[in-house]
């Protein structure tokens, strides 16, 4: 029983972080049609740039309560300032281009990136560990497990919610959803797809930012940390469907929970049950579980 | 291939065998691995020719390494012919198999699938003890019947072998770029439904292209673990395919000798930006592959072209 009810907390913790990353890098997809391989170098930015704010704040003597909050402002700041930066300063120059150009462009922005974060906060690991122990821990069914996490899952369920809403029920969301179906006929209606692209971006950014953020806390942030991520993050999103928030919702859950499940049941398979199930459902449905049907070109 | 060319071609690996043995040990080691991943970049240029992207090549590199590092170890076998024999028939296996599926995928959709089938052998490999997980294992150097000449420095077969290699590869790959299979490659990317109706089986092209890069990647994976001596799952990794998709578009894909342009330029680029800007290096690397996407968008050999018309000019 135990086992069970551990299995399936650390699957829903492991699926809701998964969900934050995978969320940005599905947006951007769908809407630009850039698979963001530099989606993990925001990740970083976001871990780096919350864990040495929350070093500061700590020391500062603020209250600590206050430090949720900060950590969110820190990920607005950033991913603002990043997303914009690469979207005005790069991406617009090659709109247009085939998506496999626009992977390798994201790819050396990913490069470049791994460097300048080293410049900017070094190479020695951050801790920033003060939110996550200030939650404390509770039991359930004789298992300790940490409150931050449940704070986390919280977190997710509300930006699940709100990208939900804000692309199913507000006139902007339509409009973007409009430019994901189809792009021409939507900048032909009137709608500005330019604009639409650079907001998507600094939207998806931001989201790659607070998941990076909001992790920092549990773990040590140490260089290279993107990179690990951002193929858990494709296997998700490639699970879902590419540019489906809610394929990315159920890839992350499914992802979850069979990493849960071999990390407890046969530890050894950790790494391959991820891109084995990635692997199975590629092999029986090749545009992934939630992906709109295209129609073939001649 | 007109025969003026072969005698160039034959006087040119033997030039270049030659300045070998003169060179420095570390330019020459330098080559050695640049050749090897050179024949890996040939095999995804064969597959971008077809209008397919391939992040998971690390796939067969590695495993044409981890065969030759195994098979050594567990047969005492130290003979690169038959170590190369090993590597080849376990990429062409490996991927006779995995090709079945991935041939159904175009675009995208092929490039995370065979990047998903890579992270599983990574994933693999991480976790199997038997295989020193992710340290790796020290590979023997190979011997040719017995015969191993040294330099000061190290072992100078790996450089000769991988010469030789390059030549036959080239001279294969170029005559099979002009028969009907080759060149129905191009006609894919076009349009795939036009060339079914033409009576070509797209799949089957696909299917065989698909073999063929391959078993290039895992004889440049074996060369790679014989020439440096050391073989880690890191070769598997998706960064490691991504290196080869880089190197590819650098080199462009308008000749065969164009991936070995590229990679070498490569190699050099990273081992002197690794040097003198240690932080720095992966943005050097970064920026010159954006340089490269905006300003030479069909490579280091599409320079060729654009000297000689201007001298026309």
């Amino acid at each position: 029983m135990n086992l069970i009810i551990a299995i399936i907390v650390d699957g829903v913790i492991y699926s809701s972080w998964l969900f934050l990353i995978a969320s940005g890098l599905t947006l951007i997809y769908g809407v630009m049609k850039i698979l963001n391989m530099a989606h993990g170098s925001f990740y970083a930015i976001g871990a780096y740039s919350g864990a040495s704010m929350i070093g500061l704040y700590f020391a500062g003597g603020h209250p600590p309560w206050a430090s949720y909050f900060m950590l969110l402002a820190v990920s607005i700041v950033a991913g603002v300032v990043t997303g914009l930066l690469i979207e005005r300063g790069l991406l617009r120059f090659m709109y247009g281009r085939d998506e496999v150009v626009m992977i390798l462009v994201t790819y050396g922005v990913l490069l470049i990136l791994e460097d300048v974060i080293k410049l900017l906060w070094g190479v020695d690991a951050y801790f920033a560990y003060q939110p996550y122990v200030l939650l404390g821990r509770s039991k359930i069914g004789g298992l300790s497990f940490a409150n931050y996490d449940f704070l986390l899952i919280a977190v997710t369920a509300v930006i699940g919610y709100i990208l939900w809403w804000s692309l199913n029920r507000t006139r902007n969301g339509k409009l973007l959803q409009a430019v994901i179906h189809d792009r021409e006929i939507a900048g032909a209606l009137g709608i500005n797809v330019t604009r639409t692209f650079s907001i998507t971006f600094v939207i998806g950014a931001f989201l790659g930012v607070l998941a990076g953020a909001l992790t920092a806390p549990g773990i040590s942030v140490t260089p290279g940390l993107g990179i690990e991520v951002i193929v858990l993050a494709f296997a998700v999103v490639v699970i879902g469907g590419m540019g489906s928030v809610g394929g990315a919702f159920v890839g992350a859950l499914i992802v979850g929970l069979s990493r849960a499940l071999s990390v407890h049941l046969f530890p050894e398979g950790e790494l391959f049950v991820i891109y084995g199930v990635m692997g199975l459902v590629l092999a029986f449905r090749p545009q992934g579980l939630f992906a709109i049907a295209g129609a073939r070109k001649i | 291939m007109k025969k003026s060319t072969y005698i160039s071609l034959f006087v040119l690996t033997g030039v270049l065998i030659a300045l070998g043995l003169i060179v420095p040990y570390w330019l020459s080691f330098l080559i050695t691995v640049a050749l090897s991943k050179g024949l890996v970049v040939l095999g995804l240029m064969l597959l971008m020719r077809a209008g397919m992207v391939s992040f998971g090549q690390g796939l067969y590199y590695c495993a044409g390494a981890y065969s030759v590092g195994a098979f050594s170890q567990y047969f005492k076998i130290d003979d690169i012919l038959v170590l190369l024999l090993v590597a080849i028939s376990v990429g062409g296996t490996v991927s006779a198999i995995v090709g079945l599926l991935l041939a159904r995928y175009r675009e995208i959709f092929f490039a995370m699938f065979s990047m998903a089938f890579s992270m599983i052998l990574y994933g693999i490999l991480v976790k199997s003890t038997s295989f020193g997980s992710s340290d790796g294992f020290n590979v023997i150097s190979p011997t040719l019947f017995g015969w191993a000449p040294q330099l000061e420095g190290g072992p100078i077969l790996p450089f000769i072998t991988i010469s030789l290699i390059v030549m036959i590869v080239s001279i294969m790959m170029y005559h099979y770029f002009n028969s009907p299979m080759g060149m129905a490659g191009e006609a894919i990317r076009e349009n795939e439904i036009r060339v079914e109706y033409l009576g070509i089986s797209v799949h089957r092209v696909i299917y065989y292209k698909y073999i063929m890069a391959a078993v290039l990647a895992s004889i440049g994976g074996a060369m790679t673990a014989m020439t440096v001596g050391h073989i880690d799952p890191e070769m598997a990794y998706w960064t490691t395919s991504g290196e080869f998709v880089f190197i590819t578009l650098m080199g462009g894909t308008a000749h065969v000798a164009a991936p070995f342009l590229g990679a070498v330029v490569f190699e050099l680029m990273r081992s002197f930006a690794f040097q003198y800007s240690p932080y720095t290096w992966q943005m050097v690397l970064g920026i010159a592959l954006l340089a490269i996407i905006i300003f030479l968008p069909k490579g280091l050999w599409s320079l060729k072209s654009k000297i000689i018309k201007g001298d026309q000019v």
